[in-house]
């Protein structure tokens, strides 16, 4: 008998793996990154096929009626998923680290509060801020007026600054004691320091730097959406089958809520046992950098240039008109690591993150990476030669052209323009 | 003084090119690198090995072709060089990546007593500096992430000091010894393979460990030990129409002229 198998697209495999653990009978494994089905096992049951999410698995043949025991084991498969989703009702609420600084409360804390009251909402849960550290509690007033219905305060010298083991130790402990279904974090140096401690250290699932958050409302499962697979293409990603979903955001991608004055919430003191003598990790200084910070999440005006700029000395070409329009120098990913810029000021998915009022890209392409990074910008001006370049999909307004003669053309127009 | 540097190799991005039909990565083709954050850090141990003395081991998870890094690192001079590849390990998202190379360094310091850990602050094809943190959480080690500069190791008190970088501020920090450093590129400029040393790695062959090779948990590897899961992939979100200012490649002067005269009309840009 010849078996009948699901078959496979390699070229829209983006090999994410979701089929082969779909697949309830070990049918499916990921070689080099792109799915290979056994046909021995292969049922042709279609599981595979309809979770795909770029379609590379069709069914040739229509569905082959399963033996007795092949019925068993989906059984068995689906029994278990349902007492697993069971476990996971027990996690309610949706909660937010507060990060602070010397009791200065970082913005992206705020942004994801705002975010945060519309996942808790489709969810029909609390939203509560976490909040670590030394006479801090003023701050948890600052939470409710930014939407907090509840903050989890927990004060000790030990949690004075920063350190990553009193901190994780502090967040999983609050975790199992009351079952947060979401944490939240900002993907700053030290949200991301954190994050991946204590997802590590509750055996969750984590995903970093996303930049759309949505609930699907019958499985309650938290969307989180970023950049993938080096392409030009956003993945959602899922956490299934582990408690809390915890995700990290990078600063100014969400909006900041609507503060009202006054609001109502609940602090819930936790009490910590910590002694200095616990903690194997001393701070021994501070040191502000001083001068050569480039304020690029601060700028209203970004002249920001890519792989098309061409070499380092082209780069005066743009800071003549980021002087001439009274703005900041950016550089996508491709002109820092050609050394053209430092990474100072590097936009996009590893770089800053910016919302300026007007952003100039000239000569980027706009990949995904650097998209991310600024596509919230109130007005995108665009210059490339290349008229299929996906930077031409966020613009307000674009040239299609040669950045050597537009540029310096748009500085000498700015120059008479502006003084008139 | 033993140091384990982790590497990961990764798709040279500048080499990127998409599929416009199905927008993915073109896999074909595009070279593969030592991922540059790892290449720091392997040079950062080098360096600490030259001032301290010790052995630098390299450990990498991936499938056969990732030896090629290793090659790299010995190239670097690096003392050994390990790779772990199993079927059983391809799909592991970070948790289950921070669960493998876990195994694997604990391996590494039963044979030689590990003092120090080093990664990239994390790599560049998924940018989630997640594994370096795993890593350390499941040894129970400090973890000093975004290390600047190695400011000082004391073999006699068994610490280290060192500067991390935060945003707009350095945080100086000492910790005991074994601890886990994921380090930035500012903290120093890649060395130059000497010649002995590319001859070394023209002729080096990985030892390569497989999941038979220690005793592990198949739930908690692969495909099976990893929560987060692909449940679509979309385009990136579209702002709408724009407006392309037309005669870019004809008349661009006049293209530009038109482009500035709306923005200062609009009164997007202002005079200062």
């Amino acid at each position: 008998m010849i078996n009948v198998a699901v078959e496979i697209s390699e070229k829209k495999c983006i090999g994410c793996g979701l089929c082969v653990q779909t697949c309830p009978f070990d049918a499916l494994t990921l070689v080099d990154g792109v799915v290979q089905v056994d046909p021995d096992k292969c049922t042709n049951c279609g599981a595979c096929v309809e979770i795909c999410p770029t379609e590379a698995l069709a069914l040739d043949e229509p569905t082959k009626e399963m033996t007795n025991k092949e019925k068993e084991q989906v059984k068995e498969m689906t029994g278990t998923a349902r007492e697993m989703s069971e476990e996971l009702t027990k996690y309610k609420g949706v909660w937010v680290f507060i990060e602070q600084m010397e009791g200065k409360v970082s913005p992206v804390s705020w942004e994801l509060l705002g975010e945060g009251r519309k996942l808790a909402a489709k969810l029909n849960t609390y939203l509560a801020g976490i909040l670590l550290g030394d006479g801090v509690e003023h701050i948890a007033q600052e939470a409710f007026n930014n939407g907090a219905d509840k903050v989890y305060l927990v004060q000790s010298p030990v949690l004075k600054h920063f350190r990553t083991q009193p901190y994780m130790d502090t967040i999983i402990n609050l975790t199992k004691r009351h079952m947060p279904e979401i944490i939240l974090m900002g993907a700053t140096t030290m949200g991301r320091d954190l994050s991946g401690a204590v997802a590590t250290g509750l055996g969750t699932g984590l995903t970093a730097d996303c930049t759309e958050l949505d609930i699907e409302p019958e499985s309650r499962y938290m969307l989180q959406s970023r950049p993938a697979f080096g392409g030009n293409i956003m993945a959602t990603i899922v956490c299934r089958h582990r408690r809390p979903q915890m995700a990290t955001v990078r600063p100014r991608i969400m909006d900041m809520p609507e503060y009202k004055k006054d609001q109502q919430g609940e602090i819930i003191r936790e009490e910590t046992n910590l002694q200095e003598e616990d903690i194997a990790v001393k701070v021994i200084d501070y040191i502000k950098e001083k001068g050569k910070a480039v304020y690029l999440d601060k700028a209203e005006i970004i002249v920001a240039g890519g792989r098309g700029i061409g070499s380092k000395q082209n780069f005066k070409m743009l800071q003549e008109l980021a002087d001439t329009v009274g703005g900041t120098i950016g550089a996508s990913r491709a002109a820092v690591e050609a050394g053209w810029l430092e990474a100072e000021f590097q936009v996009g998915q590893t770089g800053t993150t910016v919302r300026p009022k007007v952003y100039f890209a000239i000569g980027i392409s706009g990949a995904i990476q650097h998209l991310v990074g600024m596509q919230t910008s109130d007005v995108i001006v665009a210059v490339n030669n290349d008229p299929d370049a996906p930077i031409f999909k966020v613009a307000t307004f674009g040239i299609q052209g040669d950045l050597f003669k537009v540029l310096p053309a748009m500085t000498e127009q700015f120059r008479k323009q502006l003084r008139q | 003084m033993h140091i384990v540097v982790c590497a990961k190799q990764v798709p040279d991005t500048s080499e990127v090119r998409i599929d416009p039909e199905t927008n993915t990565l073109i896999r074909e083709g595009v070279p593969s690198i030592m991922n540059p954050y790892d290449a720091h850090a392997v040079e950062e141990a080098m360096a600490l090995k030259d001032q301290y003395g010790g052995k630098v081991t390299v450990i990498s998870m991936g499938p056969p072709q990732a030896e090629e890094v290793l090659r790299q690192a010995i190239s670097f001079g690096v003392d050994e060089a390990i790779l772990m590849s199993d079927r059983s390990f391809g799909g592991s998202d970070t948790l289950a990546t921070s669960y493998i190379l876990t195994a694997g360094i604990k391996k590494v310091n039963e044979q030689e007593k590990i003092d120090l850990i080093m990664c990239g602050k994390q790599a560049i094809d998924g940018d989630t500096a997640q594994v370096g943190p795993g890593i350390a959480t499941r040894l129970g080690i400090p973890q000093l992430t975004y290390v600047m500069d190695v400011l000082e190791v004391n073999q006699e008190k068994r610490t280290i000091k060192v500067a991390r970088k935060l945003e707009g501020e350095k945080e100086i920090l000492e910790a005991p010894l074994p601890s886990l450093l994921t380090v930035v590129k500012d903290l120093n400029e890649l060395r130059y393979s000497s010649l002995p040393n590319k001859i070394r790695a023209a002729r080096f062959n990985a030892t390569v460990w497989r999941k038979d090779d220690f005793e592990m948990d198949l739930e908690q590897m692969g495909l099976k030990g990893s929560p987060t899961t692909v449940r679509k992939i979309f385009p990136p979100p579209d702002r709408g129409e724009g407006e392309i200012i037309p005669g870019g490649k004809d008349n661009p002067e006049e293209a530009a002229a038109v482009l500035v005269e709306k923005l200062v009309k609009q009164e997007i840009i202002a005079d200062r």
